[in-house]
């Protein structure tokens, strides 16, 4: 998904600052699988201009994500070294983050660098990151960080992540 | 409703995932093979990670400013809800599987019904710790089904900690007056219509792991209420020791 679907629908014309936001927000990575932005993730629900300030609404992962506080600060620190850090962040748990909202962009950028994508719910096969074939075993549901688990390949025998489908 | 039975109630469901969560991270180093250390340290962090959610809004129902920090670290045994079973000691690993599987087993239900609560926080919080449970469960069902249809050793074990376990079971189930005036306003849900559907998604997996389900007994304890068993105290001073000695640090 989108970030920009989230977008309430809006009376006035959007504020010039919130393309800034969005732009200086493609820069800041998750620090665990740092070739993904927080918009290539999915977890920036909204930004908003309004006479009070601009806010931001940000989504957690996991519950338990260690690096949603870090993530957090990124932003922050992001924000106002583009002069915008009078911007409010929100935490936004309803609904809950769903790694549907991963972006093509993302899901490109986490093959690439060796994670297999979330697969969509309907269709469950998994392939290897590294030679592409789908005869691979799942070694656990729970891997190097809450978001991933860990699979092992049978044709180029390599470990690999999978980022989790939830 | 007084904010007062609020704040208890959802300090119950924030203690049970808290000290449910200290137990699994004492694992950490510790598990037979480095995969199962990875999960039990990753559903400790879901667990704490709920805890947190679950008491940053206690501590704003209380209104008397304290923090989540200061509601896990700086209270004593008798203040806090969990239930009983969350607070038993990990003992060997199969033991630590059947705690881990009945409390699952239970709080999925519990989160799926606390989905549709009158209180829309709440509401938020169980909708995402739902889908965290789901795999939380099938971890514990899965190591429990392996380990009861596995060899006589493996066998034994899990059937000791499930003839040791399940007293505290009825706890989970049984409404206390604080339950029902949370079932009556919405809140919660009805501990009576979770129990049958509990019993069934435990019985399957019990079929399954040919282990047999215990008689029923109760524990004359009650978590939920503060009274708990002794083990509770040890758990709290070590994980408290640190923010009691040195107030206010930082790290």
């Amino acid at each position: 998904m989108n970030g920009t679907l989230a977008q309430p629908p809006r009376a006035s014309a959007p504020d010039p600052r919130e393309e800034r936001v969005w732009q200086v927000l493609r820069s800041v990575m998750d620090p665990e699988i740092p070739v993904l932005s927080v918009i290539d993730l999915g977890i920036v629900r909204y930004v908003r201009g309004e006479a009070g300030g601009l806010r931001v609404g940000i989504t957690p992962t996991y519950s338990g994500c260690p690096a949603t506080e870090v993530i957090q600060r990124s932003i922050r620190e992001a924000l106002a070294r583009a002069g915008l850090q009078e911007t409010v962040l929100e935490t936004v748990l309803s609904p809950p983050w769903s790694s549907e909202w991963l972006t093509e962009e993302g899901r490109r950028k986490l093959e690439a660098f060796g994670i297999a994508a979330p697969t969509a719910r309907a269709a469950s096969a998994v392939s290897c990151p590294r030679c592409g074939c789908q005869d691979v075993e799942r070694v656990s549901e729970f891997g190097s960080t809450p978001c991933k688990a860990h699979y092992r390949c049978h044709e180029c025998l390599e470990p690999f992540d999978v980022f989790k489908c939830i | 409703m007084s904010s007062e039975a609020r704040f208890r109630y959802v300090l119950r469901l924030a203690d049970t995932s808290l000290v449910l969560g200290q137990r699994l991270g004492e694992w950490v180093g510790h598990a037979p093979a480095l995969e199962e250390d990875l999960a039990l340290a990753n559903i400790a962090l879901d667990l704490i990670g709920q805890a947190r959610l679950f008491l940053a809004y206690a501590g704003e129902l209380e209104g008397r400013g304290r923090t989540e920090d200061a509601l896990a670290f700086l209270r004593d045994a008798p203040e806090f809800y969990n239930v009983s079973l969350a607070e038993q000691p990990n003992e060997d690993f199969g033991h630590t599987i059947v705690r881990q599987f009945l409390i699952d087993a239970w709080q999925l239900e519990l989160y799926e019904a606390l989905s549709g609560s009158t209180d829309t926080r709440l509401a938020e919080i169980a909708a995402k710790a739902v889908k965290e449970t789901r795999y939380h469960l099938r971890f514990s069902s899965g190591w429990l089904i392996r380990l009861g249809d596995g060899t006589a050793e493996s066998h034994g074990r899990v059937e000791q900690a499930l003839d040791a376990l399940w007293r505290f079971t009825d706890e989970l189930l049984t409404p206390d007056a604080l339950d029902e005036q949370m079932a009556a306003a919405g809140i919660g849900p009805s501990l009576a219509m979770l129990r049958p559907r509990w019993e069934e998604r435990v019985g399957a997996v019990l079929d399954e792991a040919t282990l047999k389900r215990p008689a029923a007994s109760q524990y004359p304890w009650h978590g939920k209420r503060g009274v708990h068993s002794e083990h509770l105290g040890h758990m709290l001073a070590e994980m408290q020791h640190l923010p009691r000695t040195f107030p206010g640090a930082t790290w």
